[in-house]
């Protein structure tokens, strides 16, 4: 048994530990060290319990029993899990955590002896509050993380749930949920602790329903942000250091990765979280449904065009993790380079259904990472380049977002496709984006059409060339 | 008169939110994915409640519901120490530069 005071030193150490852990992704080469900080902060902050609690004659053996079930899972899932679905991954990540949240505060609140907080029934007043939010942030992490999960996975349809009355319903809860509080305050009866729990569990699945598929980068990073505050919350209860500083971390890390995520979007973080885009406000694309003409190709046109650029830049979106194609395009990358054709590609931050989503399926495509840019960084080079091979992605490039103020996806930042001398815009139909409207780009003269499966096409092109 | 040891927590709290702020804020983008990945590890560090709960009482009542909610606990603060630290490892692994050659 080692003293509190020891204890807390090495909790400390594990926090700034995991401090280093995100300070080492500022870049690919730091990153690999960052997340091994990461790991000896987790072991020191897991010994260090332990040793605290000096307890070893109970339940010691199931302690180390679960570890191992729970690390055993972990590890196959991490190992086996393809990279296209990372962010059902995390979804289904977050979930845990709230739910490791919520029963950690359970256990607490039923034997407060263990943890110092007072006896059952006469809990601290400071340590009830900590414990009540802690769980219901939780809670609401954990219900929310399971629906974006099932979203995810197309379980759930992706397209928002929306009914009357929603948004007053979830008022209602949420402010249940503060007067609940302060009942189990006054009280400290379990009655208003389970209601609080499974209000909260109510909200966090209301909450996340109305909220479509391509809000997904901005629901799971809110979410991650939610489980830190989680965390946080129990850190305080149980009075540790290395959990308050994590929790503090993550909470706002999530945070700024859902701001990141609104602005890339043009959406401000209510509009996205009251939900239903593309539902409330569909006004103006249903007038201009006249029949438009459009420029379709085959593989070999594309193929003709590309042999004849010199730069080619490769705009991918979530088509292109759908049809798994990242392997086909570096191999067609790979003929283009071999021909002295200068390739790079254009990311946007919203490209996909996670921050980075993109990023990560090119790296496991093995595409140098110092080929990819992000929005500002290549903008200006569509109009030097030869020829924009669009993948995937749609509602990122329309140039609607820039000319038409009643298009509701005005003002967002969009990468500037038309501007290269040829486009090549890979799609299985017509049909509009997620937004729910009409691309301009798939009209323009220089753009040419591929309607096809994105892996097949890709495939065909690189025989072509 | 003495100071709530809270008032210190709450400190470490703040601080540690403008730590998050200003690091969170350096890390390159395209890395957005593997940072959701390790925060995601990171917060399990919950796990030291949830063992705290498993290893409270003594051997006579080691299945009091208490104990048990965190064993769960424990079981799932595991799943994601380790599926986060390693799904992160992977995916850090798939980050090649350029080859000098050619």
């Amino acid at each position: 048994m080692i003293s509190a005071n020891l204890s807390a030193i090495f909790y400390l150490v594990s926090g700034v530990l995991f401090i280093l852990a995100l300070r080492g992704l500022s870049s690919p080469e730091t990153s690999r060290q960052g997340n091994l900080f990461g790991i000896l902060g987790m072991i020191i902050a897991i010994t260090v319990t332990f040793l605290s609690v000096g307890n070893f004659s109970s339940g010691f053996i199931y302690v180390l029993l679960f570890i191992l079930v729970g690390g055993s899972i972990g590890a196959f899932i991490a190992y086996r899990i393809p990279m296209t679905a990372m962010p059902e991954l995390v979804a289904g990540f977050h979930s845990l955590v709230g739910l490791a949240a919520v029963f950690v505060a359970i256990s607490a609140f039923m034997n407060p002896e263990a943890f110092n907080l007072g006896t059952q029934g006469n809990i601290k007043l400071g340590s009830l509050i900590e414990m009540s939010i802690g769980a219901a942030v939780g809670a609401i992490t954990f219900s929310g993380s399971v629906i974006a999960f099932l979203k995810l996975q197309g379980i759930m349809s992706g397209s928002p749930i929306i009914f009357k009355g929603q948004h007053p319903l979830n008022a209602i809860i949420l402010v249940s949920i503060i007067i609940l509080t302060y009942f189990l305050c006054s009280t400290q009866s379990s009655n208003f602790f389970w209601i609080l729990l499974a209000a909260s569990f109510l909200i966090g699945f209301l909450l996340i329903i109305p909220i479509g598929g391509a809000d997904m980068p901005v629901v799971i990073s809110m979410l991650n942000s939610y489980s830190g505050w989680a965390a946080a919350g129990i850190g305080f209860t149980l009075e540790n250091t290395a959990l308050i500083i994590t929790g503090a971390l993550v909470g706002s890390s999530g945070a700024i990765l859902s701001y990141i995520m609104c602005k890339g979007m043009n959406r401000s973080f209510f509009n996205v979280i009251l939900g239903g885009f593309g539902v409330t406000d569909d006004t103006s694309n249903t007038s201009s449904k006249e029949q438009r003409p459009v420029k379709s190709g085959n593989a070999d046109d594309a193929a003709f065009l590309m042999k004849n650029a010199s730069s080619v830049i490769i705009v991918p979106g979530y088509g292109m993790a759908v049809a798994q194609a990242q392997h086909a395009l570096r191999e067609m990358v790979d003929t283009l380079k071999k021909n002295d054709i200068k390739v790079s590609y254009a990311i946007h931050p919203v490209a996909g259904r996670m921050p980075g989503h993109m990023n990560v399926l090119l790296a496991e495509a093995n595409v140098p990472y110092d080929e990819v840019f992000e929005l500002e960084e290549i903008n200006n080079d569509f109009a030097n380049a030869d020829v924009a091979f669009v993948i995937g992605a749609n509602d990122v490039t329309n140039p609607v977002a820039k000319t038409d103020p009643q298009s509701p996806i005005y003002g967002m930042p969009v990468l500037d496709v038309e501007k290269c001398k040829s486009v090549l815009f890979v799609k299985r139909s017509l049909s509009p984006g997620y937004a729910g409207i009409d691309n301009d780009l798939f009209y323009k003269e220089n753009t040419l059409m591929l309607f096809a499966d994105a892996k097949k096409m890709t495939e065909e092109i690189t025989k072509n060339l | 008169m003495e100071i709530d040891p809270i008032i210190f927590r709450l400190s470490i709290f703040i601080l540690s939110i403008f730590v998050g702020y200003y690091v969170v804020w350096s890390v390159t983008p395209s890395l957005h994915t593997p940072l959701m990945s390790v925060t995601n590890a990171i917060s399990s560090v919950i796990i030291v409640g949830a063992i705290i709960a498993g290893l409270s009482g003594n051997s006579g009542s080691i299945f009091n519901t208490s104990n048990i909610f965190g064993f769960l606990a424990i079981a799932l603060a595991a799943i994601n120490i380790f599926g986060g630290f390693l799904v992160t490892q992977r995916m850090l692994a798939m980050y090649k530069k350029k080859k000098k050659d050619k």
